[in-house]
């Protein structure tokens, strides 16, 4: 009864999160900067900042978390943060020797009003950063949307800082990823490359957060989009994000800056959402859909046929960012599942049209919220006051399955208490495949565990 | 080999971390080697800006020390980022309420930082107070509560007085130092609600535990061996703690602390305050625990006790040191490489790595003082390399050059330990196996063998 504290009537909160369904900006800026070859996120703030972003990195990912912090002062705080910044970058470029660092700001060092890019300027007029390194910088303040906001951040100062216009059109598409794992990532280049579209993936996660034991500890690990990839991003013939609330300003920025269109797409994750970003694979690469892919959506679609008596009416909570939710919603109301209550803590209001849009006429009963007050806490109350089948979404719904005996299928970040994550991709239909593997695993175990002995059945 | 400079010998595998560190110079002093140097270690530093610090914040400190008490609401002032990381993370167990381990957060929004967050926060107090009924409240401002010029103070002061109960700010700006000073903001805490039971009297032969936060019920093996020598605990600060009993904390006889670097502070406080000695103490390892039982008979002058605490060690030492002996004869002769958060706890570990055949070649800490790296020195071997708010890529030469077979730290190290192909053994707050005490003694031993020894080794080519 870990959750004991957690009241049946929901009551208005106007002041008050409890068990937040988001974190901040930074470590969404941290991940992406991950997804770069050879680059070194920086925290420009206290150091408390860096190693918990660092820690919940690592916790999920089980990997080395690589980033540097300004280690602000009660000096740094009042005179401002450019001397720490400074010295930060010196010291960096002359011990750690990154390619790029990626510098994103704080709650602290917002609200003292650093300007990083001004700082960052003088560092380079300084001479401080040396011929072929570079120094990029997004600013993340935490008090501002979520994890997801810095993570789109970060990914649009890539773009900003990189992508180049020759003029000369490059046979390829930009692929801008929201919020996944580095599975994810290998699944959407695997994907794109049984599509013979050649893509640029940013950012890319895959060989950085997901590396092989050699016995050899290496700080930039081969993985990570590269700079002449991010650079040629500029003359690439189309952008595909993958995500609104991720990808949309990276892909604006590429519009403005380098005239390559784009289009957003739900990221891949369950039937529909892989149909609509197969199209558009297709459609922006200008090729046709092999026959392998169609296999491996029918093989998704044969799965769930074979068992759509055990998903039918099942009743799910749903929690997590919303580029990863609002897929997965649509996916479960494709397999006559009914997401009764939805949680972001990310704000937007895109949110609340697209889930009307969604569960309007197919699950009328649906419940759903997001930004702030849309927590775990709430999300309990909703269950306690009527209760679900199946709970989706990051390791902090372990309380409520536990107190409340509901089957668990992790998704989401943070993961710190399984494995699977990093090596086994949710998109795409292969992805699907998994999901819907989990979901009939969480309910049948359940089944097996608890039917009365007459009921007990061998084959099911 | 070695190469005077500044007064600093540096022994030939420091080459690569000097050349690393032309920049960062201030560091050489914060590395030593056994047996090449008579200075003293620098440390109390704040970290360079710029470096791969392993180190966190004020808040941090703060929180964790705090964080134990069980009975008390626990609401984090500031954007949601700080409540977020500190959910339930550290594995500190409660025999009653569970109210620590929710997160209360104001989620403080660009409007706040603008205006100022002091009505959201009382009515976030208003409200919690209300629903959850606690003993007593602490109110963390984070980093930028300062900064907008929230009077945090003055709105737990009103609280205090509407709702009747000890509503605490714990100022924490994570700027204002290392976690270390964090420790320092929460004693002070504890300070506050310490003497304010005014009926109770302590029994005989009473002392409090402090610095114990009971990780894996810890706590609640080392009570059970001081009441089997008759000794009666007041407070634990704060592992398994409560409100009511920091409260009378003040009337114990004896303050037995335990990691130093979070709790000699309030000893000193307690005994200037109270007149309550302090004694420091390690649980971990055979030795060190004995000490702890010895010692505290030794302060009560209690030939019984002494008795008592005599047979306890007898009796658990009969079955513990046959079971330590089959890891000892795998670990005989084998590497360790210790980084963890206080050098007080580097001893133990030290000693305790000792009892199973094994030898520390490399031993640093985040935030060690002066006196814990003297000791350190004087017990460890010739060419172990000592080390103060290090970071992964010395940390990993260090291994490299030493040959250790095995890194104990905590959550960071781990991932890098093992990319290294290092065993590791988490001695951290994350802990899930209890390490102090005897029975940690054996789990400490069992632990150390099954990564050191795992087959997985073999196959990183």
């Amino acid at each position: 009864m870990l959750l004991k504290h957690t009241t049946d009537q929901v009551r208005e909160r106007k002041a008050l999160t409890v068990n937040p369904a988001k974190t901040c900006q930074p470590v969404g800026a941290m991940y992406a900067a991950l997804g770069v070859h050879g680059c070194l996120p920086h925290s420009h703030g206290s150091q408390g900042c860096c190693s918990y972003h660092r820690s919940a990195l690592t916790r999920h990912y089980k990997e080395p978390v690589m980033a540097a912090t300004s280690s602000f002062t009660e000096g740094a705080s009042v005179f401002g943060g450019q001397a720490n910044l400074l010295t930060a970058v010196d010291n960096i470029f002359g011990i750690y020797e990154p390619e790029i660092i990626a510098v994103h700001s704080t709650c602290l060092s917002e609200t003292i009003g650093d300007d990083l890019g001004q700082i960052v300027a003088k560092a380079r007029d300084d001479g401080r950063i040396p011929e072929g390194r570079h120094v990029i910088q997004a600013s993340t303040p935490s008090y501002v949307g979520s994890h997801v906001t810095g993570y789109a951040n970060m990914l649009e100062a890539f773009a900003k800082y990189f992508a180049e216009k020759s003029g000369d059109k490059i046979k390829q598409i930009n692929l801008l990823s929201g919020w996944v794992e580095p599975s994810d990532m290998r699944e959407l280049k695997r994907i794109t490359e049984l599509m013979k579209v050649k893509s640029v993936l940013l950012p890319d996660t895959s060989d950085v957060l997901d590396t092989p034991m050699v016995g050899k500890y290496e700080m930039y690990p081969k993985g990570g989009t590269t700079i002449p990839e991010m650079v040629s991003m500029g003359d690439s013939m189309k952008t595909v994000g993958l995500g609104t609330w991720g990808t949309e300003k990276a892909a604006k920025v590429l519009d403005n800056k380098c005239k390559v269109s784009y289009d957003i797409t739900d990221l891949p994750i369950g039937l529909k959402a892989t149909d609509r970003f197969i199209q558009a694979l297709a459609t922006a690469g200008k090729v046709s859909i092999p026959e392998s892919i169609a296999d491996e959506r029918g093989r998704l679609v044969d799965a769930i046929t074979d068992m759509h008596q055990y998903l039918y009416g099942k009743r799910v909570a749903v929690y997590g960012d919303p580029d990863n939710i609002l897929p997965l919603v649509e996916f479960l109301l494709d397999m006559d599942m009914k997401p009764v209550y939805t949680v972001s803590g990310t704000p937007g209001k895109a949110f609340t049209k697209k889930m009307e849009a969604l569960v309007g006429e197919r699950c009328p009963e649906a419940k759903y919220k997001n930004g702030p007050q849309a927590d775990m806490f709430l999300m309990h109350q909703w269950i306690k006051e009527e209760p679900v089948d199946l709970i989706i979404g990051n390791t902090y719904g372990k309380y409520i399955a536990r107190d409340e005996n509901i089957p668990f299928v992790r998704m989401g970040f943070p993961i710190i208490d399984r494995i699977g994550h990093s090596y086994f991709p949710t998109v795409g239909y292969l992805g699907g495949l998994r999901i819907v593997e989990k979901i009939l695993s969480g309910i049948m175990d359940k089944i097996d565990a608890t039917a009365p002995e007459e009921s007990f059945e061998l084959v099911m | 080999m070695s190469n005077k400079k500044g007064g600093y010998p540096q022994p030939p595998f420091l080459q690569k971390i000097k050349r690393m560190n032309t920049f960062i110079k201030d560091r050489q002093n914060q590395i030593l080697t056994k047996g090449n140097s008579d200075t003293k270690i620098a440390c109390g530093k704040a970290s360079v800006a710029g470096s791969v610090s392993q180190r966190a914040c004020v808040f941090c400190g703060s929180r964790v020390v705090l964080y134990p008490i069980a009975d008390a609401l626990h609401l984090i002032h500031g954007p949601v980022g700080c409540a977020a990381y500190t959910w339930d993370i550290r594995g500190s167990l409660s025999s009653g309420p569970q109210l620590h381990r929710l997160s209360f957060t104001t989620d403080l929004k660009e409007k706040e930082v603008v205006f100022g967050g002091e009505e959201r926060l009382y009515n976030a107090l208003v409200s919690l107070i209300d629903q959850y009924k606690p003993k007593g409240a602490f109110v963390y401002g984070t980093c930028i509560v300062g900064v907008i010029g929230d009077d945090v103070e003055a709105v737990c002061r009103r609280v205090t007085r509407e709702k009747g109960i000890d509503v605490i700010p714990v100022m924490a700006a994570g700027f204002a130092g290392s976690k270390k000073d964090g420790y320092k903001v929460a004693c002070d805490a504890l300070v506050k609600l310490m003497g304010t039971d005014t009926t109770y009297k302590a029994p005989e032969h009473s002392i409090n535990i402090l610095g114990d936060f009971n990780l894996a019920g810890e706590l609640w093996m080392l009570s059970e061996y001081y009441k089997k020598m008759g000794v009666n605990m007041v407070a634990c600060m704060t592992g398994d703690g409560r409100i009511d009993d920091v409260r009378k904390a003040h009337t114990a006889q004896l303050n037995v602390v335990q990691c130093s670097g979070s709790m000699i502070g309030l000893a000193k406080e307690m005994k200037e305050k109270y007149a309550i000695p302090f004694m420091k103490v390690s649980y971990f390892g055979i030795e060190d625990m004995s000490d702890a039982l010895y010692e505290v008979a030794k302060f009560f002058k209690s030939d019984e006790m002494m008795e008592k605490a005599r047979k306890l060690v007898k009796e658990e030492l009969s079955q513990l040191l046959p079971a330590l002996q089959k890891y000892r004869q795998d670990l005989e002769g084998k590497k360790a490489a210790i980084y963890v958060g206080g050098a007080f706890k580097a001893i133990s570990l030290v000693k305790a790595l000792r009892l199973i055949g094994m030898k520390a070649v490399v031993v640093g800490s985040q935030t060690g003082n002066q006196d814990d790296y003297d000791l350190l020195k004087d017990l460890c071997d010739e060419g172990t390399i000592i080390v103060d708010d290090s970071n992964p890529n010395e940390l990993s030469e260090f291994v490299k050059q030493t040959g250790a077979d095995l890194f104990i730290g905590g959550v960071k190290e781990r991932p890098i330990a093992y990319k290294l192909g290092l065993g590791f053994c988490d001695h951290n707050h994350e802990r899930k196996e209890a390490l102090a005490g005897y029975d940690g003694m054996l789990n400490f031993a069992k632990e150390v063998h099954a990564s050191v020894c795992s087959p997985v080794w073999q196959f990183m080519k």
